[in-house]
């Protein structure tokens, strides 16, 4: 026998009177799956305060984090892909951008701006993965090539923060011909004897990393990013066995002598400053 | 002909089938068959003429891979006529079978060549990693890049594999950063660049060695960012289509020098480069001294100049 007898069935409070929590209150973290207060977690740059954790978050997110004052210049903001293949797969590319645009807010997967940041001048190009996995199209390269092209007209260093997935596949080889386009003009910057500092972050892979991702004066990275040429689920099934625990990470790549130093996103600022500060004195 | 045929090409099987028997009759001299021969002869020549003067994008994916096409040593051996010393190593890790290199003298010029290259038969197919290189492939390629480039020898690389290898070793010594590498140092190498693709440019791993004044591609030669197959299974999560993922990547000769993507288009002979390796390699060779004779006529800056200048002129999009 139960203790209490249900008087009345079925739920009878009205939807108007019901009681929700406000949606993105809380965080809960996909690795320790600790539930923490949104606006905590976002104090602390959307890195999980138990356990470090590192949330993935777009160019609007480290331009603040970067940009002294939250102050910037950004450049080429109507660039878009102009479908030059007019490619169709299950869907027609040009409504796959249409319909991106329209869910992002964004024009395409990059966003370049210069501002100051920690009082000395830089340029960044930063990746949206939210914008088609970040993948990289003709838009994408000419914006780095113009983001280059204004680092050396004004004597900035620049910094090019990565989120992608790689090539953009509706772009075929325009697409592929974006990792050549980059890493030359990265040669003219390195002509001009200004500092490239590659920030690798969450996840970098595929074309960008075998171009100007791994290029860096300095290559930098966020803690637990994964960071590789080919894909993980690529490499297992060319291998035949499990990967490895910690296969591709940063701390990984770390170890095996592809990056300078790992860098806490809570530390990001003040360790940009250092290095700025390194290079200009 | 021995060569295997490609299934598009059935319709040579049968005619094929009856020469070989005209010949057989004639051989035990019994009956003159000359004129069957002959007609027969000229018959298999219009059917493959009619076949190869309308080639789908995937046929043409097909004739890049074909198992009897010649390899880059097959083209570096014939157009040096054997004046040609392969280098190996990459004097940080171990020789890389899938990228070969050496000097070659074309002319009484002499050539760094470098190439990946596949195996011809199952044994040579696993030495060769199927003409995909590791990081110490690209590595090697860009030391030998070097070594020309201090010699002041013109460099012609010839492009050949399915892709880099996508390995657990090949990540751990960084594969990403191997290929970037080149593509950095091959913006800027002093001397003329030639490459061209002769059998299969799939993307980072063709790109890898593709940095030059002049990117040329054999007429049955496809290049692109990914192969039809892994496009098909990434959209449309199956390989069925591989037919309509390689009309949709405009990956052929004619696309990507319709796209302005490469700088000409080198005609095979008809039935493929398989069919007549020998005219190939005079036709591949005629081109290399001709893009020489214009490219050496430039100083070093203003070849690297135009070069970034073309590839940074590669996209398309709208402004505003």
């Amino acid at each position: 026998m139960s203790w209490f007898k249900r008087i009345k069935e079925g739920i009878t409070t009205s939807t108007s009177e019901k009681k929700e929590t406000p949606e993105g209150l809380w965080y809960k973290c996909p690795s320790c799956k600790s539930i923490i207060p949104s606006q905590e977690h976002e104090d602390n740059m959307w890195v999980c305060v138990k356990c470090g954790y590192h949330e993935r978050i777009g160019s609007a997110e480290y331009f603040a984090i970067l940009f002294d004052d939250q102050k910037f210049e950004e450049f080429n903001m109507n660039l878009t892909s102009d479908d030059p293949l007019e490619f169709v797969d299950t869907k027609k590319y040009s409504e796959r951008l249409i319909e991106s645009q329209k869910k992002t807010g964004l024009k395409d997967a990059v966003r370049t701006a210069s501002g100051m940041c920690n009082g000395y001048p830089l340029t960044i190009a930063c990746m949206d993965f939210r914008f088609i996995g970040g993948s990289m199209g003709a838009v994408m390269g000419e914006k780095i090539a113009r983001a280059i092209d204004y680092s050396i007209k004004h004597k900035t260093p620049f910094l090019m923060i990565s989120k992608s997935g790689g090539a953009r596949m509706m772009e075929a080889a325009f697409s592929l011909m974006q990792m050549a386009k980059t890493s030359a003009k990265l040669t003219q910057l390195s002509e001009a004897k200004l500092p490239y500092i590659s920030f690798l972050t969450d996840p970098t892979t595929g074309g960008v990393t075998a171009s100007f991702a791994m290029l860096g004066d300095l290559n930098i990275a966020e803690p637990g990013a994964l960071i590789g040429f080919a894909g993980p689920r690529v490499v297992k099934e060319t291998i035949g066995k499990d990967l490895p625990k910690g296969f591709q990470t940063s701390e990984f790549v770390l170890d095996h002598g592809f990056l300078d130093i790992i860098v806490n996103r809570t530390e990001l600022r003040t360790k940009m400053g250092e290095i700025l500060g390194y290079f200009a004195h | 002909m021995s060569n295997a045929l490609l299934d598009f090409e059935k319709p040579l099987e049968e005619l094929q089938d009856q020469l070989t028997k005209a010949k057989q009759i004639q051989e035990k001299g019994k009956v003159n068959v000359d004129s069957v021969i002959k007609d027969l002869e000229s018959k298999i020549e219009k059917t493959r003429k009619d076949l190869y003067s309308n080639l789908s994008a995937w046929q043409r994916v097909q004739l890049s891979r074909h198992p009897e096409r010649p390899y880059s040593l097959d083209y570096i051996n014939a157009i040096t006529d054997g004046h040609f010393t392969e280098l190996f190593g990459d004097r940080q890790v171990k020789d890389d079978k899938a990228m070969i290199g050496g000097f070659g003298e074309i002319n009484g010029q002499t050539v760094m060549f470098v190439g990946q290259q596949k195996g011809n038969n199952t044994k040579m197919r696993q030495y060769r990693n199927f003409g995909m290189p590791n990081p110490e492939g690209y590595r090697k390629a860009l030391r030998l890049f070097k070594l020309a480039e201090k010699f002041n020898k013109p460099i012609v690389t010839l492009i050949d594999t399915p892709g880099a290898y996508p390995g657990l070793e090949a990540e751990e010594r960084g594969q990403g950063e191997a290929i970037a590498r080149n593509l950095y140092e091959m913006s800027i190498l002093k001397v003329p660049v030639i490459c061209i693709i002769i059998g299969e440019g799939a993307s980072g791993g063709a790109l890898g060695i593709g940095i030059g004044d002049r990117v040329l591609m054999l007429e049955n030669t496809w290049y692109s960012v990914i192969s039809p197959e892994s496009c098909s299974s990434i959209l449309w999560r199956n390989w069925d289509n591989k037919e309509r993922a390689a009309d949709a990547l405009k990956l052929t000769a004619i696309d990507m020098n319709k796209l302005k993507l490469i700088d000409g288009i080198v005609q095979e002979p008809v039935g493929g480069a398989h069919s007549n390796p020998g005219g190939m390699f005079d036709t591949v060779k005629a081109e290399i001294i001709k893009h020489l004779g214009v490219l050496n006529g430039l100083s070093p800056e203003e070849r690297v100049k135009r070069r970034i200048d073309k590839f940074c002129s590669m996209g398309v999009y709208k402004e505003g």
